[in-house]
């Protein structure tokens, strides 16, 4: 399935976004996200399914002033 | 000292974590400076980097408290997305509200900024909206939840100082029981004791201290200039005068005309 990633095609095999994060090796890392720019809880993401086109935002901390 | 949303904070001075040469200056200016809170803010992670696990080691080595914030934001939706993701990232839920609406000079945008801060406080946000010195933007500010206000010295990184001397002295009168923070246009130590001596509670700054040629000296002298600014304040300074007036005696002067 066809995806945005933080701006970026991108294929991914599963079917939701913690599938997402094991694919890209994010799934114990420090990091928040989103999809079509609403927030998605690190509790909801094995209950939030992907779809062809869905924009995933995946951050973590950064230098801020 | 200022209290924040009930917490007492230990020093006048906050700073920044951008732009630093180097992750060991930014720890040394920090050390120097005495800061209590440092700002923060999410940006993109590729899969499998690094950074924000490295960056977040840093940051928590430092003992400060955490003020993440939502700058680049040009919209209230985008705003709210991302302080959502930085409540859950740094598990705190104070928020430097940025709602930029002016590209040129990163003024907030007043009618985002209230619709935003609104919308944060009622999910149980502590908001730290950037604003202007508006009596009135600050009056709906406050209305829509927010217990501190940060209006800007001056337009972001530019080091241009208070700009409206007159505007941020009308804001402390108006709001005397608001802890009032300047945020951002700060490039000289001289204008946070400024700040100070005009009776804000707070400065932020950032890039006057990470792009100074020796940034740790740079926070230790405007950790200085902060609590003699603040002192000065305290000490009820006396009003200016056009007339000149002696400050030695005039009687008792030997003649010698």
């Amino acid at each position: 399935m066809n995806i945005t990633l933080n701006g970026e095609p991108h294929e991914v095999t599963g079917p939701t976004l913690a599938d997402l994060l094991v694919e890209t090796g994010q799934s114990g890392a420090k990091v928040a996200t989103a999809v079509n720019e609403v927030f998605v809880p690190a509790t909801q993401r094995a209950g939030t399914p992907l779809a062809p086109g869905d924009r995933v935002e995946v951050v973590a901390p950064r230098q801020g002033g | 000292m200022p209290v924040f949303y009930g917490t007492d904070i230990a020093s006048r001075l906050m700073l920044g974590t951008a732009q630093y040469p180097s992750p060991a200056v930014l720890a040394e200016a920090f050390r120097r400076s005495g800061a209590g809170i440092a700002t923060v803010s999410v940006r993109r992670e590729a899969g499998g980097g690094q950074q924000g696990q490295d960056f977040w080691s840093l940051i928590d080595s430092l003992g400060v408290t955490l003020l993440p914030n939502t700058a680049g934001c040009h919209s209230v939706r985008e705003a709210v997305t991302t302080a959502q993701m930085a409540r859950e990232l740094f598990g705190t839920n104070w928020i430097k509200l940025e709602v930029i609406g002016h590209a040129d000079t990163l003024q907030p945008d007043p009618f985002g900024l209230v619709e935003a801060a609104r919308i944060l406080t009622g999910e149980g946000f502590h908001v730290f909206p950037y604003c202007t010195e508006d009596l009135v933007l600050c009056d709906r500010l406050v209305t829509a939840g927010c217990q501190v206000l940060m209006p800007w010295g001056a337009p972001i990184g530019t080091g241009l100082g208070l700009n409206n001397i007159y505007g941020l002295r009308s804001l402390r009168a108006h709001f005397p029981d608001v802890p009032l923070v300047i945020d951002a246009g700060l490039g000289l130590p001289s204008q946070a004791a400024q700040a100070m001596e005009l009776g804000f509670d707070a400065v932020l700054l950032n890039t006057a201290v990470a792009r100074a040629g020796d940034p740790a000296a740079m926070a230790e002298a405007f950790a200085g200039a902060v609590a003699a600014g603040a002192l000065a304040h305290g000490a009820d300074p006396m009003p200016p005068r056009d007339m000149a007036a002696p400050s030695t005696p005039v009687l008792g002067k030997a003649f010698l005309a």
